[in-house]
């Protein structure tokens, strides 16, 4: 049982304090000992870029131009990324919290208390009475070795990660319509394709480097098609942007099919020798008359006609689509419903004609595929599937019996907290406090819990919950895998050893693994060496990594997998001739209008919605300590339109409060005429009474259990408020989660 | 066989600022960004613009320097005032009609973007154009980097009385053959609405001195 009591003691002493130099200083003359090529350790796009070492620590950057993915290329948090690595806010030791404090303690006691606290639960409760939570920023060594140390050296079945409230959508969509789960396109595809059809992402903000490709594509006279409820930067940047109220989007798809069929636009001969169920899917669109589906989306009907007729009279073109249609409760059929736009003109397949998804963790891709998820075992297998099970059995070396059932999601997970089934938690790598829906509900969940230990090497929003935090490691300490979104496994180096006492995170695992007794399954003393388990782990299976060595992704910049033998380069483009269903063939399905679980009223008229920023990755525990991310936008605001602006009386930079039935909190207004006026958004990276997840609606797809972040019901209300947004030099120290320790 | 230079094409910002944190990163003014980026109007539109020194092919930071101290390389590009010459006046600041130069107080210097003579001395690009995303700032040959465009290159920029032809080539969606600034005939209101988004990195890039 553990609460945040002494909150400033914590910020104090671990931050977030604004960090903003290299180690030493600005320096302009240093001698670089070495030069280390790797990746961003930030979102899907898995950039290349050099780490520059000087007595033994990273001082600096250089551009990786050879990479063909990035060519050099960053965001502001990619340029940034090394000066997290010496951050002073780094733990260096493991803490054990008493009385409310966290108080420095040895390695030896750290592990002890972890062992006696987990084995006195699970004598008394069962072994599944103890959860594990991960991340996808962990390299796919360390994913793999989550999954095998939950089910194999703790036993228990619940092992969910942070991909469920990322990827799980685009996953499961994915894996109905085409029967694997991966981008179909090699990012390099994109500049060869007339028309881009980009939904719910926000490239320009979110996933900054893909705009190198879709500028390409511009250049070549290609055009964009840009679905959002805001006008992003790429919205703005499009040929069309069509506007949809959010949570419309299957309104919008099936009102472009209905325009395609009624054009003779689609592809009869593709639809006939290479896909299944299309009659249906048909049979539903005709329903969908440009009128309809704008009197649904409140996208004007013409623009739906428009960008049908756009996308459909192209040779090539590309649906690329992220969170902003697949963070829904009928997030997998909004994914569903934009292949259905795909396979009906039959661009698939080839160079420019594809589909891909836009991943936002940096291994989003590898971090769902190697057994972290609650359902699924190494290779995209599945736990549920005897044949899976019996082939990991066997690789573990294990009786299939001794292999836990089936899981349960992220959100359900901290729902069997709260119900006192879950008694302790292992968390890594992620920082629910800020991620996960309904803030106030997921505060409860981590309240409740018996005895709670996080890794991670800041402390995060939700460590700050935990008993014991053990100090895990940087991208920049330790080696291994990651897949980025293309489905391109890389390489990430090592550039220096951990600081202080911090360990890498496999070897803690490994320890707690061997201290329980279940040693004989962990021995491993390298990455390399997980991996080579990992490639036998998934060899046969939908993701198949058999033939993928260290070497080889050196060698070639990368591998896409499937790599099934050792003479394999991989498998760049899918479906060029056949989808990976039994039959070969792509299933369509027919997607009736659902919207959002929770529509305006009279009590809350507004839709919610939430999102990112450019300046921030994810639940922002790294990227809230970098001073010059966080003086580009140091707090969150809400976005609102003049006219509702006007009805409210509610000035620019008034701040203003946000309520739902979740919950509420105040946040600066920013009257912008880029959102639509009945719609209201407020990105989403901060966490406590800041967090933009006090309001979100923790209702989950039933397929994907993906939660709804992107639409819920919500009320502005104006409170008066003197203080204005943080400005100028005044902004630091000025609030609590931001405060900045004397210069 | 022209030089290289770079192209700024605002259509292509994305207002991440990438540019300026690398810009930092450069060994002639390590930790300080020589960089703005600016919203127009942030109610209006996410549209950002990014600004870097043009270059002038007769600058006008070096030609109001009374002590001589902002030289040209034989290739054209402005470099940063010399520290032993540069009196503290702050002349070039207020002049360059761009409003580039910067002043850093702590070390008694003006400083501007130098193209990252330390880069391009051995072959390598600016630390800018090699991060930016998009292409809003790009490296190149003009017969290498225009002919991949559709847009066109303009390098003479007229404000009010004063013309100014620039190394540096502006990318515009438009036929223009300059660019024309007059506050009284643009009918560009100069007190235009400022959000407080855009106030709110003032200390970030905004303000001409450290």
């Amino acid at each position: 049982m553990s609460k945040v009591q002494y909150l400033d003691n914590i910020i104090d002493r671990f931050g977030p304090h604004l960090h903003d130099a290299p180690d030493g200083g600005w320096l302009a003359d240093r001698t670089i000992d070495k030069t280390v090529s790797t990746h961003c350790p930030y979102c899907g796009m898995q950039c290349g870029m050099k780490l520059l070492v000087e007595d033994k620590k990273v001082v600096g950057l250089e551009p990786r131009y050879e990479f063909p993915v990035n060519e050099g290329r960053l965001c502001p948090k990619g340029v940034t990324a090394y000066l997290q690595v010496h951050h002073p806010d780094r733990l260096q030791y493991p803490l054990i919290k008493r009385n409310g404090i966290f108080e420095r303690a040895s390695w030896e006691e750290a592990f002890d208390l972890i062992v006696s606290k987990f084995k006195a639960l699970q004598e008394e409760h069962g072994k599944d009475s103890i959860a594990v939570y991960s991340g996808s920023s962990l390299t796919t060594e360390k994913t793999y070795l989550v999954g095998k140390f939950a089910r194999l050296g703790l036993g228990t079945r619940y092992v969910d990660y942070n991909g469920r409230l990322c990827m799980a959508s685009a996953a499961a969509g994915n894996k109905k319509a085409f029967g694997i789960d991966r981008a179909a396109n090699p990012w390099s595809d994109i500049p060869f394709a007339e028309v881009l059809i980009i939904a719910g992402a926000n490239c320009a903000e979110t996933f900054p480097i893909i705009n190198g490709f879709l500028w390409r594509q511009r250049d070549n006279g290609g055009s964009w098609i840009v679905i959002d409820p805001r006008e992003t930067p790429t919205a703005r940047q499009g040929d069309i942007h069509l506007q949809l109220r959010p949570g419309t989007d299957v309104a919008v798809t099936n009102g472009i099919l209905n325009v395609l069929i009624n054009e003779d636009l689609i592809d009869q001969a593709f639809i006939d020798s290479r896909t299944n169920d299309w009659e249906a899917t048909r049979e539903l669109a005709l329903k969908f008359t440009p009128d309809v589906a704008s009197q649904i989306s409140g996208v004007p009907a013409e623009k739906i006609v428009r960008a049908a007729k756009l996308y459909g009279r192209a040779k090539t073109g590309m649906v690329m689509h992220a969170r902003g249609i697949e963070h829904h409760s009928n997030g997998t059929e909004n994914v569903l419903s934009y292949i259905n736009l795909v396979l009906a003109t039959g661009k698939i397949g080839s160079r420019g004609r594809g589909y891909g998804t836009i991943t936002g963790q940096g291994n989003g891709q590898g971090g769902r595929e190697h057994g972290q998820k609650a359902d699924q075992l190494p290779g995209y297998r599945m736990i549920t599937d005897p044949e899976h099970r019996k082939y990991i059995a066997g690789v573990w070396g294990i009786e299939e019996s001794e292999l836990p059932e089936a899981g349960l999601s992220a959100v359900e997970v901290f729902e069997k907290m709260r119900q006192g089934e879950i008694r302790g938690l292992l968390s890594i790598c992620s920082n629910m406090m800020v991620s996960l829906p309904d803030t106030n509900k997921v505060r409860e969940s981590l309240e409740a819990v018996e005895f709670n230990v996080c890794i991670d090497f800041f402390m995060s929003e939700a460590a700050r919950y935990a008993d014991v935090v053990l100090p895990g490691t940087t991208w920049a300490e330790d080696e291994g895998t990651t897949t980025s979104g293309e489905g391109r496994v890389i390489k990430i180096n090592k550039a220096i050893d951990p600081p202080g006492e911090a360990r890498r995170d496999w070897e803690i695992l490994q320890e707690i693994a061997r201290r329980m007794g279940r040693g004989k399954f962990f021995g491993f003393n390298s990455p390399r060496e997980i991996w080579d388990e990992l490639r036998v782990a998934s060899k046969g299976g939908s993701a198949d990594y058999y033939g993928i060595t260290y070497e080889k992704i050196e060698a070639q910049d990368g591998v896409f997998w499937p790599c099934p033998t050792e003479e394999s380069t991989g498998t760049p483009r899918l479906f060029e001739e056949r989808f990976a269903h039994p039959d070969g063939k792509a299933k369509f399905h027919a997607i009736e209008y659902k919207g959002a679980a929770e529509k305006p009223d009279d009590e809350y008229p507004l839709i919610f919605t939430s999102g990112r920023i450019v300046h921030q990755y994810l639940s922002g525990n790294q990227t809230r300590r970098i001073g010059f991310l966080v003086q580009q936008c140091p707090e969150p605001f809400v976005e609102i339109h003049p006219e509702t602006a006007l009805k409210y009386q509610i000035n620019d930079g008034e701040r203003i409060k946000v309520v739902s039935r979740r919950g509420e909190g105040v946040f600066p207004a920013l009257v912008v005429n880029t959102i639509r006026p009945d719609t209201i958004f407020i990105p989403y990276h901060w966490g406590e009474q800041l967090a933009a997840n006090q309001i979100t609606n923790a209702v989950l797809d039933p397929t994907s259990k993906i939660p709804e972040f992107k639409a819920c019901a919500a009320r502005i209300e104006k409170i008066h408020s003197r203080e204005l947004p943080i400005l100028g030099k005044d902004r630091k120290g000025r609030d609590a989660s931001e405060v900045q320790k004397g210069k | 066989m022209r030089q290289e230079t770079m192209f700024v094409d605002p259509q292509r910002c994305i207002g991440c600022r990438a540019c300026g944190a690398a810009c930092r990163e450069c060994s002639t003014h390590k930790g300080y960004s020589m960089i703005f980026v600016d919203y127009i109007d942030r109610s209006e539109t996410t549209a950002t613009m990014p600004t870097i020194c043009m270059h002038c092919n007769e600058p006008t930071c070096a030609q109001v320097c009374p002590a001589d101290a902002i030289k040209q390389d034989e290739n054209g590009v402005v470099m940063t005032a010399l520290k032993p010459r540069c009196l503290d006046c702050r002349n070039c600041v207020n002049a360059c009609p761009f409003g580039v130069p910067k002043y850093n107080s702590a070390m008694h210097l003006q400083m501007k973007c130098d193209m990252c003579y330390d880069r391009t001395a051995e072959g390598l690009k600016p630390m800018c154009a090699s991060v930016c995303p998009t292409g809003a700032l790009t490296f190149g040959k003009y017969e290498d980097v225009v002919p991949l465009r559709r847009t066109k290159p303009v390098n003479i920029h007229v404000f009010g009385n004063q013309r100014v032809e620039t190394k540096v080539y502006l990318m515009l969606p438009t036929d223009a053959e300059s660019v024309e600034v007059n506050s009284r005939d643009s009918g560009i209101d100069p007190a235009i609405h400022e959000s407080w988004i855009d106030t709110q990195v003032e200390d970030a890039d905004k303000s001409n001195e450290f």
